[in-house]
């Protein structure tokens, strides 16, 4: 229950998009077409469903302080949390990298159409701060921060999808030239931030 | 020792000569990083609820981006460009967590109230932005000057839509009552929903079509 919970809250609640606007740039960048939209919002999916739970081990297993008791228990008063940033950018950098190496080799075909899309990822702000939120949050187990990672997953794919869905039918729409392109997605994007904040105070 | 003042004389002639004022001016206005460029929205909306917060994450991006630039320019040669991504996030992230620790250090209550945002200065696509596409081909002082430039076009909107949502949606400006109390006695009501994140949506929104009604050139085709 607490897990759906979760799930839910990622998704509707806490949206990486309308709420915490991480992952904006690549957002605007990609949102001209439905069918890339959806692309790029699978592999976030993908990559931020992973990349969170490893990041979940390797923050209670080595980072924290303390964290390190199971080597051995001289290493009790170790703090190594000034190296979080630096642990979950090389993690999803590399894990980014070894995606695309592991989907060119095996699936050829799910490369031609998500290959494009998987260096944009290691800098979109999403999967970093998928990463700091649950080293915010401290989840319990690592199935919460995986759960985590997928509900946001899930989340920045429905606002990408979205706003490409208006800004394929917009194009025929007579909009004040200066606010073409990127002002209107702007204002589109508040307008559907306010729409999600209805979800606000959801509990399952 | 005599020929390196020699050399660092003769660039000192060209120091800010009319090409690299424009490095700085540039980022204000036609090359805006924000509203042209649009890179670094992610914390450029998610800390514009005061105008404090966002003074101290333009300090943040100014520092790294100015650093970064500097740092990635003087090995831009010994980078080889296969692992470039990687070797630019390292360096970024180690300044990112000099900035954490600075701000944990002095000023631990905007380090709280920035929380994640500080980390997110790492993925802030102008930083990786700038380094892709100025720092790697040019020398260290144009470098940092773009890197300069870039973070005050940042800084400015940061400041623009802080002082908007500020001022509007809780009637200060830097924690200082603006509006009078007798707008209040006369029934003005601040409007809480500028507080609320989708404004900043919107007011972003306002200051790019303000900008291109003025700027011509930005106009989009479609």
């Amino acid at each position: 229950m607490e897990l759906i919970n979760i799930f839910v809250k990622s998704i509707f609640i806490d949206n990486m998009v309308f709420a915490y606007f991480l992952g904006m740039c690549s957002y605007l960048a990609v949102s001209k077409q439905v069918k890339t939209a959806v692309g790029l919002g699978m592999a976030v999916i993908f990559v931020l469903g992973l990349t969170v739970p490893i990041n979940y081990l390797l923050e209670n297993y080595l980072l924290k302080e303390g964290a390190m008791v199971w080597l051995s228990p001289a290493l009790k008063d170790v703090d190594l949390s000034f190296l979080s940033f630096l642990m979950f950018i090389a993690v999803v950098a590399a894990f980014v990298q070894l995606v695309e190496m592991a989907v060119e080799k095996f699936s050829p075909s799910l490369y031609a159409s998500l290959g494009i899309f998987l260096p944009l990822i290691a800098v979109n702000c999403a999967i970093l701060g998928g990463a700091l939120f649950m080293q915010q949050r401290d989840y319990p187990t690592v199935g919460h921060a995986a759960v985590f990672g997928l509900g946001s997953g899930v989340g920045w794919l429905m606002a990408i999808v979205f706003i490409a869905a208006i800004r394929e039918k917009i194009r025929y729409s007579n909009i004040p030239a200066p606010l073409r392109g990127l002002g209107i997605a702007f204002i589109l994007t508040g307008l559907m931030g306010i729409g999600f904040m209805s979800f606000m105070g959801i509990k399952l | 020792m005599s020929t390196e003042t020699a050399v660092a004389q003769k660039e000192k002639e060209a120091l800010f000569s009319a090409k690299r004022r424009k490095l700085i001016t540039d980022p204000l206005n036609d090359t805006n990083p924000v509203t042209v460029q649009v890179l670094g929205i992610c914390s450029a909306l998610a800390i514009t609820v005061q105008v404090k917060p966002s003074l101290f994450m333009f300090g943040g991006v100014l520092f790294v981006l100015a650093l970064g630039n500097v740092i990635v320019s003087l090995l831009r040669n010994l980078i080889p460009s296969r692992v470039r991504i990687i070797a630019q996030l390292v360096i970024v992230a180690a300044l990112v967590i000099v900035v954490d620790l600075v701000l944990k250090a002095y000023a631990y209550d905007m380090s709280k109230q920035l929380s994640v945002f500080v980390g997110l200065i790492i993925t802030n696509c102008i930083v990786m932005g700038r380094l892709e596409a100025f720092a790697l081909g040019n020398k260290w002082w144009p470098s940092l000057l773009d890197g300069i430039g870039n973070a005050m076009g940042y800084g400015l909107i940061l400041v623009i839509v802080a002082a908007a949502r500020e001022l509007f949606g809780s009637g200060t400006l830097l924690g200082f009552k603006i509006i009078p109390a007798a707008f209040y006695e006369m029934g003005y009501v601040n409007n809480g929903f500028m507080i609320l994140p989708p404004m900043a949506l919107v007011v972003v929104g306002i200051i790019i079509w303000v900008q291109r009604s003025r700027n011509k050139k930005l106009v989009e085709s479609n």
